[in-house]
């Protein structure tokens, strides 16, 4: 069973249902005790690092992911915002701290020139940095759909899965043992952001 | 690199989908749930629905149809028409849209658009520009889908609403709109040259060329269409295929 964590923030039911297309069975769960039985965990998010990190506080998420991820090592994938909050700390409205999972900061993306603007809205490259089952069977440099205007910044290179050319270059995908986080939205990314989740459910 | 988005806008009124001219003589062309399944093979790089005569009619958006629609489209949605609160833009997030679409709220109650950015962040607020240029060659934003000037000016309205937190303009011209004779380049290239912000050009493309000289000329970084996908045999993936042609990175197969 997959766990897509609903705490309050975002686009669920394209997730949702882009997973099922892919053959999961999803469980859309406000509980954390739902955990337990999860294969998998999915943590989604549109909105701002702050409230992400307070509601899932409120709903007593932060603890209890910690353990299932870092204790029973069962895979997670943090899309979007939930990538960030993978984080150390963020820096959208205010300095909060996030789940440590891969230490990193999120920060403001900084335009390099006059033609970049922000937010980083539409279709981009992914550049990987290591092969990785994550990526299998998509081209290197494939096309998926962003929408931020804050980036993941890990403090260890080695933590880096992929990069996109915006703003110089920015982090794009990031990973570490189970822990997995996309910048982009594979669940809007047809063909090939199926084919991401397809691995994430199948090969990870 | 970022590519330049070609973005389908589909109309919703009295239970159909709809095109008109100039915000007006409308004609039905069919359901929402054909459009987005035919759009999801055709590489469409986004769809904006827009529900025009929710406002006028002081209705909110209609959830239940988004949640039908949305659960069918697997390209990033943009989700207008309504909204006044910051309950609607969650509820519609819910129910699938990613992006959501302010016009008349972004005049009347400007600081909504801060509230949805504090909320939700300001990657997911369109603030839609709806614009008249009038005999005397004065441009001036009109809110309620068209029907009511709100004594303003486009660029300065773009900057307001930029600086109070918007993500993106959807820039539409309604002299211009269904009329298939090419964009308004002069407003957009004033609008995008005023704001950070990427700008979306709407209303009046009729070939591939006119969106050609809309990017390059009014430095839009996606553009809005409906009558040219709906009335001709022109499609989103040539328009693509075309503008690749001429040097523009739009996204193609892979």
């Amino acid at each position: 069973m997959v766990l897509l964590i609903d705490y309050g923030m975002g686009n669920i039911g394209s997730i949702r249902r882009a997973l099922e297309e892919c053959g999961a069975d999803v469980c859309v769960s406000n509980s954390p005790d739902d955990l337990k039985n999860a294969e998998r965990i999915v943590l989604p998010g549109v909105g701002s690092f702050a409230d992400g990190i307070k509601n899932l506080k409120k709903y007593c998420w932060i603890e209890r992911i910690r353990q299932e991820v870092l204790e029973n090592r069962i895979p997670i994938l943090g899309i979007c915002l939930g990538m960030q909050l993978l984080a150390t700390h963020g820096q959208e409205n205010g300095n909060n701290e996030g789940l440590d999972l891969i230490q990193g900061d999120v920060v403001r993306m900084v335009s390099t020139d006059a033609n970049e603007r922000i937010p980083h809205i539409g279709w981009n490259n992914v550049f990987r940095k290591h092969e990785h089952p994550l990526f299998e069977n998509i081209q290197d440099g494939t096309d998926f759909y962003f929408v931020h205007s804050y980036h993941f910044i890990p403090e260890r290179n080695a933590d880096i899965l992929a990069v996109t050319p915006y703003c110089g270059s920015f982090v794009s995908a990031i990973y570490r043992n189970n822990i997995l986080g996309v910048q982009f939205h594979p669940e809007k990314s047809i063909p090939m952001g199926f084919q991401l989740l397809k691995n994430f459910l199948y090969k990870i | 690199m970022l590519k330049v988005r070609v973005i389908p806008t589909l109309l919703w009124k009295n239970s159909t989908l709809i095109k008109g001219i100039g915000f007006d003589s409308w004609r039905r062309i069919g359901s929402v749930m054909q459009a987005v399944k035919v759009y999801n093979m055709r590489q469409v790089d986004e769809l904006v629905f827009l529900d025009i005569t929710a406002t006028r009619e002081g209705r909110k958006p209609d959830f239940d149809l988004v949640d039908d629609f949305a659960d069918d489209c697997f390209v990033p949605l943009t989700v207008g028409g309504g909204i006044t609160t910051l309950d609607d833009v969650h509820k519609l997030l819910l129910a699938g849209a990613d992006k959501i679409s302010l016009n008349t709220a972004s005049i009347y109650n400007p600081y909504l658009i801060e509230e949805i950015a504090n909320k939700f962040g300001s990657q997911c607020i369109v603030v839609s520009i709806d614009f008249k240029r009038s005999s005397d060659g004065k441009f001036e934003v009109f809110t309620h889908s068209g029907t009511k000037s709100a004594g303003k000016d486009p660029v300065a309205h773009a900057v307001e609403i930029a600086n109070r937190g918007a993500g993106e303009i959807l820039l539409t011209s309604i002299n211009y709109d269904g009329t298939m004779q090419g964009y308004d380049i002069e407003m957009t290239k004033k609008v995008a040259s005023a704001v950070q912000i990427p700008v979306i050009a709407s209303g009046g493309a009729g070939s591939y060329k006119h969106m050609l000289d809309v990017i390059l000329e009014g430095s839009a970084s996606a553009v809005a269409a409906a009558s040219i996908f709906h009335f001709t045999e022109q499609t989103p993936l040539e328009s693509k295929i075309y503008l690749k042609k001429h040097g523009i990175n739009t996204r193609l197969s892979q």
